[in-house]
């Protein structure tokens, strides 16, 4: 029966363009929850497997991958329309571009406010020392990365209670602004507050968030079509505006907490901070033997780089990051930058800080009953007895194992391995018809034909 | 259900593969995260054990429906004394070892703590032989 639990239910903001798509299975190699299968030509996302990291989106040589976004038009309903910018965004612009002229420009799209999305990293610190004191596992977990806590959810499910359930600086200002908004006349429902998003995972996060909490984000703006159009507004206008951003709280450890060690350097014991969602793989694998040792905190990013490295960055990564650190490097002198009780401020709002429980689920269970479990298990690894080994995709799976629990679930049969169909041919087993059915079925029917409209053929990019 | 693997003496780039494979097989078993950690925590340090002090080992792991059993029997030097061994910062590790970050002398005693039944026999010059009994209930023991 299937499982309608909301907290089952996950909400994706990667999509397969089908037109787009050749089915030439980067994607599905790459994935490192084994997410995607290819059918009919097409690779194919499934639902409860995907962490929305962006791996897919990255190594696609078509661009066949995309992020949803909610429609620009969607902020007019609201009487303030609030963008909420992470540090991030300014720093892929050139220096010779101020903050103010990227406000300004934000403002001429149709926002009312511009707010900084790490205003609150001093709550959050506070709430992580609070967090530290109260809960013995170690190492904790940072639950920044939306992708990571997935992927912990699905991949590494005895891992789950090490992650520190604190809310991130985007939801933490976002209650904030609205409380603030509230203060000075503007009701809640008149307040749309939009995020700048630097990918798919945090966009699947505010809309279908972990933890027992409900976002008060209205939506996500993805922030590749908002550079670009601010690109083109700032080429366009000669004269220099000077808006100021409507709340300027950012300090250096704002500027820099999206980026790789933003979290760890605040952390007085030992903390690791790892980017990059194999890299992550490896070092939870290590978590899970036990073999780290004493590390107290983990800081685990599913993009190169952190969020400078997202997938909806147009600028280069380590030009965000160098700019970005010059900027904090000019804030960290000041004596603001210093004022931690700058934090008196958001008392308000400093009773949501922290998360309810987040669930595991496991992805890889063949069933829920043990026993049942067990016979597939014997079944699926008679099966790999038999399956070649290549680990070519041709089967529409990613590699031989993945094929083998296909079958056992019964989502896929043993004659999709293309070397087996040539065997059971041979044997006379099955028809050549058949089998030339069961290949479309995976590879489409236009597939063999010939097509000079792909890459490195005669009409490339034609 | 029976899983069998070689362990490689003197390889530290590969200790804890079985572990690893364990705990992904467990988790296709759908076993409690508990106890599953426990069984990987106990089975890595017995792993790394072999690689540390011995020669070669063979891994066979029993799954039914009540239990894992983890059996390791390695070709080794042997523990000539098992109950000196098994106090917690007892170890032989050489400085090599120890500068990879084994050698603390707190393998045995975590793999006491992470299973529910634990037998260690050694003919010393011969070899160790190791056997882990985890029971999937808590309470079942
Ligand atoms: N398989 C084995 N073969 C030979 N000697 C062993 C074996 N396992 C343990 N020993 C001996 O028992 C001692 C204690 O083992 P234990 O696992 O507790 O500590 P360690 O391996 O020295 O250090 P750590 O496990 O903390 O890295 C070892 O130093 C070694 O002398
Ligand atoms: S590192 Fe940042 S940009 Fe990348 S997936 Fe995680 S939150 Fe998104
Ligand atoms: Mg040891």
């Amino acid at each position: 029966m299937p499982d309608k639990n909301p907290h089952t239910e996950f909400h994706h903001a990667l999509r397969v363009n089908k037109n787009a798509c050749t089915g030439c299975t980067h994607c599905m190699t790459v994935c490192q929850t084994k997410a995607i299968r290819v059918r009919n030509g097409k690779a194919r996302i499934i639902a409860n497997r995907c962490v929305d990291c962006g791996e897919c989106y990255k190594v696609c040589p078509v661009s066949a991958i995309s992020v949803e976004q909610d429609d620009l038009q969607m902020i007019f309903d609201y009487e303030a329309r609030v963008i909420l910018i992470p540090s991030i965004f300014i720093g892929q612009f050139s220096h010779k571009i101020p903050a103010s002229s990227i406000y300004s420009a934000l403002k001429d799209i149709g926002f009312t406010h511009v707010f900084q999305v790490e205003n609150t990293v001093d709550m959050v610190l506070e709430a992580y020392s609070e967090y530290r004191q109260k809960n013995e596992i170690r190492p904790l977990i940072s639950s920044f990365c939306p992708a990571i806590v997935r992927l912990i959810q699905v991949r590494f499910p005895s891992l789950v209670d090490n992650i520190m359930r604190v809310n991130p600086p985007i939801d933490m200002s976002a209650l904030y602004y609205l409380e603030q908004l509230k203060a000075s006349g503007i009701p809640a429902e008149k307040t749309g507050l939009f995020y700048a998003t630097p990918c798919a995972a945090k966009i699947a996060a505010i809309k279908s968030p972990v933890g027992d909490t409900e976002s008060v984000i209205t939506g996500v703006i993805n922030m590749n079509f908002l550079y670009n159009k601010i690109q083109r507004y700032l080429q366009n206008t000669s004269a220099e505006k000077n808006m100021p951003v409507t709340d300027d709280l950012l300090n250096s450890r704002g500027i820099l907490w999206s980026l790789t060690r933003g979290e760890a350097v605040h952390c007085d014991k030992r903390a690791l901070a790892v980017d990059g969602i194999r890299n992550v793989t490896e070092i939870l694998e290590d978590v899970e033997n036990d073999k780290l040792g004493s590390v107290e905190f983990l800081e685990l990013r599913a993009c190169d780089e952190g969020c400078a490295g997202g997938i909806l960055m147009t600028g280069n990564r380590f030009l965000t990051v160098e700019r970005l650190r010059k900027l904090a490097s000019e804030h960290a002198g000041s004596k603001e930058d210093k004022d931690k009780k700058l934090s008196d401020r958001f008392i308000n709002v400093k009773e949501h800080s922290f998360l309810g429980n987040i669930e595991p689920r496991n992805i890889e269970k063949l069933d829920e009953d043990f026993n049942v479990a067990m016979k597939k298990m014997a079944r699926k690894r008679r099966m790999m007895c038999f399956l070649p080994g290549f680990d070519c995709g041709a089967c529409g799976a990613p590699d031989c194992q993945t094929l083998a629990e296909d079958i056992v679930q019964g989502r896929a049969q043993i004659s999709h391995c293309v070397f087996l169909q040539h065997q059971l041919v041979k044997q006379n087993l099955l028809s050549h018809e058949k089998a030339g059915k069961i290949t479309e079925e995976i590879w489409g029917n236009e597939r063999l034909e010939k097509n000079c409209n792909k890459i490195g053929a005669e009409d490339e990019n034609y | 259900m029976q899983y069998r693997f070689k362990i490689a003496g003197g390889d530290f780039s590969n200790a804890g593969t079985v572990a690893s494979s364990v705990k992904k097989i467990l988790r296709q078993l759908n076993i409690n995260h508990t106890v599953s950690k426990r069984i990987v925590i106990a089975l890595y340090e017995a792993e790394v054990n072999v690689v540390a002090h011995a020669y070669s080992g063979l891994v066979e792991i029993d799954i039914d429906s009540e239990k894992l059993r983890a059996y390791i029997a390695d070709k080794g030097p042997g523990i000539p004394d098992i109950p000196k061994a098994m106090e917690e910062g007892f170890s032989t590790a050489s400085p090599q070892v120890r500068e990879m970050g084994f050698g603390a002398g707190m393998g045995l005693s975590n793999m006491k703590r992470n299973c529910d039944i634990l037998n260690i026999t050694s003919e010393p010059g011969t070899g160790t032989n190791v056997e882990m009994i985890t029971y999937f209930k808590p309470d079942a023991r």
